[in-house]
């Protein structure tokens, strides 16, 4: 499957803007527009759109708290994300979510999750239900090296193994969870390697190199439609910045150098180098994703606050 | 009328529900062929199947957050746990993810889900397996629990548990799987938030939960040879509480007694004694009474159980502490 060049210009489109979304999330906290916290998905950008890419509208999308770049890439709303990030009525969850719990599910995004691997059994369950509806939809859940560690995700990938799900499992590696180095937390070098135990395709990719990822999920993506089964895809990246905005980095000399292997100028130049763009409409792209951002941040905030009355809505059904 | 069992009237009630919705699951361990350790789930993998009466692997985390998927889905699911101590591996789903998800996605899904877990307390298994953990449950928003004493309202209340678009915990209890009820030929379902009078009485308010409704219907018949009458109150779900009820039986009758299995402390005995403190103070006359388990685990020797698991004598004696109350 190759991707046309519409779709290789709107995946560049929806780098950009999942960048500048962090980036204004990251100043408008440091501005005191809203509390808790954020997680920024900024040098992991090639991975959701690689991914999202090879998936229809009626595929699933689950992902963490970091999962404001799933979001824009499965095709949410930026207004929407914005409003809800600064806890406004008019935010896509109607501000009860906030960063960490960001869903439009009429686009296919199950959400973010805020507890570290919590979605993964969620996707599978998913997954099944769209296995027994008969279509070839597929689920894909997003989640961190950290998350890799946590029970549930072993369970899943038995279950989703044993029943043939159509399932993709993406565990982005960007070698943090929060402090801690993979090289403290996990057995193996590479997590894909986990999926030998379990008996289901595991494959390593980088995560910061678009086709790459787009081409081992795409096969991923085929294989679950065909009925066989799920597929562990580890897309390696390093985050250079803070875990949150209220955490730390890790710092260090190797940022600069981190800072080199940036996937969206490497992205912007492949596809210069393709011919799939020239530099003028890749500067077009650049500034309309920035537009559209700046927008989201001026609808959000003009948004009013929720009413109090929505504290007891939405519980039950 | 036909007679069942307490087991095999919710056996009945997943059985019309599946068959009134095709989409209707079952998810668990030994559910399948085997029928349910406890045998509630027999015959419904014959009759609709091994996709929809699915047998999983020993993980009860991702059991009820498959369930959540499907139910998000579109398609109610029930979860067995097979002990609701085996809750504990699957709190996430059941405090963090079913009862959250609609709240905080601003109403964009709804959870059809009920997980089914019975209680082994009374039955000798040991601390690991005869937990009575409905407060921690009942304490988490957006969840309703239910705890069903009869035959009779365990059918109308599992299916209304299945039919409810909302994640139920459904808290069975072991030692009453065999007790048999009449039920009704034609299709019945009991709503939530309704408490059932049991018995009726004047002298003291006895809310009973689960096992212990029996034992405090036992106790009304002791108590009614010693000149004293109780009115037994099954809330029936926790959450929601009817505690309309519970307050305008203490209104006639200025006493309460509360009885539960789980440990004392922290228990929803305390929980309703608050309430109608709260709304009925001037009508009581001393403090309401808890009938619990000590605050020990569960011993498995007859002998040390049996002293833990509250009986009907201990019933009978609370009732009698509030005979010199009243002129
Ligand atoms: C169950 C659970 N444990 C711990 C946390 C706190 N926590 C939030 S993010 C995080 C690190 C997760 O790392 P990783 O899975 O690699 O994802 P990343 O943040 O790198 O995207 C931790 C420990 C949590 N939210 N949930
Ligand atoms: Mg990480």
């Amino acid at each position: 499957m190759t991707l046309s060049a519409e779709q290789q210009i709107e995946a560049l489109r929806r780098m950009w803007q999942i960048r500048f979304f962090e980036e204004a999330a990251i100043r408008l906290y440091g501005e005191g527009r809203y509390r808790g916290s954020t997680h920024p998905y900024i040098a992991q950008e090639a991975t959701a759109l690689g991914v999202c890419a090879a998936l229809k509208p009626a595929d699933q999308v689950l992902a963490t708290y970091r999962g404001h770049g799933a979001a824009i890439a499965k095709g949410a709303d930026a207004r929407g994300m914005m409003a809800e990030l600064l806890g406004k009525a008019t935010g896509m969850c109607k501000g009860k979510g906030g960063s960490m719990h960001m869903s439009q599910t009429d686009v296919g995004f199950l959400g973010c999750n805020a507890i570290v691997a919590g979605h993964i059994a969620i996707a599978g369950g998913v997954a099944l239900a769209q296995q027994l509806d008969g279509t070839s939809a597929v689920t894909v859940a997003f989640f961190g090296d950290g998350a890799s560690c946590e029970g549930v995700f072993y369970e899943t990938l038995n279950m989703a193994t044993l029943w043939k799900l159509p399932l993709l499992f993406v565990v982005e590696n960007n070698e943090y969870a929060i402090s801690t180095h993979v090289s403290e937390s996990i057995s193996v070098p590479d997590i894909a390697l986990r999926a030998q135990g379990f008996g289901l395709p595991g494959v390593t990719v980088d995560g910061r190199d678009f086709y790459a990822v787009y081409d081992a999920a795409a096969e991923a993506v085929a294989r679950a439609r065909r009925g066989d089964g799920p597929t562990l895809l580890e897309a390696k990246t390093v985050r250079w910045g803070r875990h949150s905005a209220v955490a730390a980095g890790p710092g260090g000399a190797n940022v600069d150098k981190w800072k080199l292997t940036d996937p969206i100028p490497r992205f912007r130049q492949e596809l210069l180098q393709r011919g799939v763009v020239g530099e003028a409409q890749a500067i077009e792209i650049e500034q309309s994703a920035k537009a559209v951002i700046d927008d989201a941040v001026a609808f959000a905030i003009a948004s009013p606050y929720p009413e109090l009355t929505e504290l007891y809505t939405d519980i039950y059904a | 009328m036909h007679e069942l069992t307490y087991a095999q009237a919710i056996n009945e009630g997943i059985r019309e529900e599946m068959r009134r919705n095709p989409k209707t699951m079952v998810l668990g361990e030994d559910v399948g062929k085997y029928g349910g350790v406890f045998g509630v789930t027999r015959g419904l993998f014959d009759e609709f199947g091994g996709a929809r009466v699915r047998d999983c692997p020993l993980n009860e985390a991702a059991i009820v957050s498959f369930a959540i998927g499907l139910a998000i889905q579109g398609r109610p699911t029930i979860a067995e746990l097979e002990f609701m101590d085996f809750t504990t591996f699957a709190m996430d789903s059941i405090t963090n993810q079913a009862p959250k998800l609609r709240y905080f996605w601003g109403g964009q899904v709804s959870v059809p889900l009920t997980v089914r877990t019975p209680i082994a307390a009374g039955l000798g298994f040991g601390t690991q397996h005869s937990q009575s953990l409905e407060a921690w449950l009942v304490h988490v928003p957006g969840l309703k629990v239910v705890m069903p004493s009869t035959a009779y309202d365990a059918k109308g209340l599992i299916k209304t548990a299945i039919l409810d678009p909302n994640p139920v915990v459904f808290a069975e209890s072991i030692a009453l799987y065999a007790t048999k009820g009449q039920i009704p030929d034609e299709e019945y379902l009991i709503p939530f938030g309704k408490a059932e009078i049991k018995r009726n009485g004047d002298d003291v308010t006895v809310v009973a939960l689960g096992l212990m409704v029996p034992k405090a219907l036992k106790a009304a018949e002791e108590l009614a040879q010693r000149g004293m009458e109780i009115e037994v109150i099954d809330p029936r779900t926790l959450a929601p509480l009817d505690i309309e009820t519970i307050v305008a039986s203490v209104k006639k009758t200025g006493r309460l007694v509360i009885a539960h299995v789980a440990s004392k402390t922290g228990g929803i005995g305390a929980e309703i004694a608050q309430q109608v403190v709260e709304r009925a103070f001037d009508s009581l006359d001393g403090p309401p009474v808890r009938v619990a388990a000590p605050d020990v685990p569960i011993a498995a020797s007859a002998q040390l159980e049996g002293a833990i698991i509250p009986d009907v004598a201990a019933i009978v004696k609370a009732c009698l502490s509030f005979r010199n109350t009243r002129a």
